[in-house]
């Protein structure tokens, strides 16, 4: 429980830190916002009016009670550019983004496990070099250039894929997967070339444990002794990977959007800061961030579920 | 230096960096074409004799434009780096050195820092700050603050209780030159090797920058910028996306596998 709770009271004094730096962040904007926002031709009335609308007359320390209070409440503000509550457009944009993200989380994980295991089960010295080589590549290549590549080899030879554009779930299953496969993969290719090594690292150090020789020597088939005991003893490194993989596929995300025309939030966000709506891009960069600190948290308790030593640390 | 040799990291990092630096330093003086002229009735030729990666929508040439590129690539990475290590190592070496709620208040900092996923900080800061070299380089160095001051602290409180630096505290050196002058140079080894990570890792955020129309903005050449321009034409000229994608990724896993041959060779005990 103690530890439950000190998981819980950082994880409050993080999502406050990121809203005050979030915040605090765009008062630092060089000149008026408001005539930035506006532009040159904007005039006196206008002006007045666009303060007062964003309550920019008022005291610092208000200013952040109230966007604070409408985080809570999902009331951000309007959007300058679409005149329309923050919260609707985040709304509208967030299915894609999710679709996006949780295919690929989904990837990964179906990929980087069982491969982590099979090269796990095979190690010797060239296969090593190769595979970090793999890692290190999947480090340096960038998304968006994947992306690109994706498009050409797979996009442009099969009719099937389209390279861009969205189809809602709702319409077409398979009208969604055909717009949200590619760019689903070009965010877990990188992943699992640098994933599934954690899992191969993982596994390696219990096949070393002395209670694995135990249970071979017992004459267990080789099976259980990999899934039913190695594996499961090795969740908790992995289980750490997989949480940091989410917050990276999320950010993912936002850069693959625009390689492939996807309206999700990463869209948004990016023409937000082109047309300087700062409502919006303030609102998109705390839910983002907050959503990727909560996930870490659920991790961190999932942890203690596993492992209960980890209570007593 | 026979150890070395076998080190494959450091033998092909180390021609991968120092062919790319060789090229950002002729670029100054010499490109095949010049990088501005257009020449219209030959665009988008694909890459032949003449151009050997081909010449872009203006018809300008494509191997030209990525020897100028790799200025912007350096200036960049070198600008992020030397903010990430001036105000890391400060803030880390105060939070280790002094520790108490000094530590406490600049950690929970860098950590609330790290808690935003790299990429939209990266937009929020280009957002305040606005884009070019200058602009996207100060965002990418508060970006790369956290993790060095992280190391920094970390080698800071490991030497704090340290005998030399008993020694040199009972024989009354200030506090402020302990830090710098006996402190820092046993940890330069783990700070380097944080900062060029970080060097990597800014190479590749502001190609993502650029790419996305909000970093390094033209007339400056930036590798992130042209892949923007070749997506345009990605159905009848692929091979556009090839030079610029290939260069980011060369020069970027160059710079991780230095980074990993720096760090098995100052510390052989990771090597595992």
């Amino acid at each position: 429980m103690l530890y439950i709770i000190r998981r819980l009271v950082l994880f409050i004094v993080t999502v406050a830190l990121v809203s005050i730096i979030t915040f605090g962040v765009f008062q630092i904007l060089p000149g008026d916002p408001v005539k930035t926002m506006l532009g040159t031709e904007a005039d006196e009335v206008q002006i007045e009016s666009l303060r007062k609308e964003l309550g920019l007359d008022r005291p610092l320390h208000e200013q952040y009670m109230d966007w604070v209070q409408g985080l809570f409440t999902g009331d951000l503000g309007n959007s300058i550019r679409f005149s329309m509550p923050v919260s609707d457009l985040l709304m509208d944009r967030l299915p894609v983004t999710l679709s996006v993200a949780s295919l690929a989380l989904v990837i990964v994980l179906f990929v980087a496990l069982p491969l982590g295991i099979f090269v796990a089960k095979r190690q010797n010295k060239i296969s090593d070099v190769l595979l970090s080589s793999a890692t290190q590549l999947g480090m340096a290549i960038p998304s968006f250039w994947l992306g690109m590549i994706l498009i050409i080899y797979i996009g442009m030879n099969f009719d099937f894929f389209k390279i861009n554009g969205y189809v809602p779930w709702s319409e077409s299953i398979a009208g969604a997967l055909s717009t949200l496969v590619l760019p689903a993969l070009t965010i877990a290719i990188p992943q699992i070339a640098v994933k599934f090594r954690y899992v191969r690292t993982s596994i390696l150090e219990q096949m070393q444990l002395d209670y694995v020789r135990t249970i071979r020597s017992k004459g267990l088939p080789e099976k259980i002794v990999m899934y039913k005991h190695i594996l499961k003893n090795s969740m908790i490194p992995i289980l750490t990977i997989f949480g940091l993989i989410t917050a990276e596929v999320v950010a993912g995300t936002i850069i693959v959007e625009q390689v492939f025309a996807l309206p999700g939030v990463g869209q948004l966000l990016i023409t937000s800061i082109s047309y300087r709506d700062f409502p919006l891009v303030q609102g998109i960069v705390m839910y983002i961030t907050v959503t990727v600190v909560f996930i870490n948290f659920v991790v961190d308790i999932l942890y203690s579920v596993i492992d209960p030593r980890i209570r007593l640390r | 230096m026979k150890r070395y040799a076998k080190n494959i990291n450091l033998v092909v990092g180390s021609i991968i960096i120092f062919g790319f630096f060789l090229m950002m330093i002729v670029s100054f003086f010499y490109t095949p074409y010049d990088v501005t002229a257009m020449d219209i009735p030959n665009k988008l030729k694909a890459p032949n004799t003449e151009h050997i990666f081909g010449t872009d929508e203006f018809g300008r040439d494509i191997f030209s434009r990525i020897l100028v590129g790799s200025q912007t690539a350096f200036v960049v990475g070198l600008l992020t780096v030397i903010i990430g290590v001036v105000f890391g190592v400060t803030i880390g070496g105060i939070a280790g050195f002094i520790g108490g709620w000094v530590d406490e208040l600049f950690m929970r900092l860098m950590d609330a820092l790290m808690a935003f996923p790299g990429i939209i900080l990266a937009l929020m800061l280009v957002a305040v700050f606005g884009p070019g070299i200058v602009n996207t380089s100060i965002a990418l160095g508060i970006i790369a603050i956290p993790n060095i001051a992280r190391v920094a602290r970390s080698g800071f409180v490991q030497h704090k209780e340290a005998e030399y630096v008993m020694a040199a505290r009972l024989i009354g050196v200030k506090p402020l030159k302990i830090m710098f002058k006996h402190i820092l140079p046993n940890v330069s080894s783990q700070i380097i090797v944080a900062a060029s990570i970080a060097f990597a890792i800014a190479m590749l955020a502001e190609a993502a920058l650029s790419y996305l129309g909000l970093g390094v903005q033209p007339p400056d050449p930036s590798w992130g910028r042209m892949l923007k321009d070749a997506q345009a034409y990605l159905i009848g000229s692929p091979w556009y996306t090839y030079a610029p994608g290939g260069a980011i990724t060369i020069l970027v896993l160059g710079l991780y596998m230095l980074s990993n041959a720096i760090r098995d060779i100052m510390d052989p005990r990771s090597k595992a």
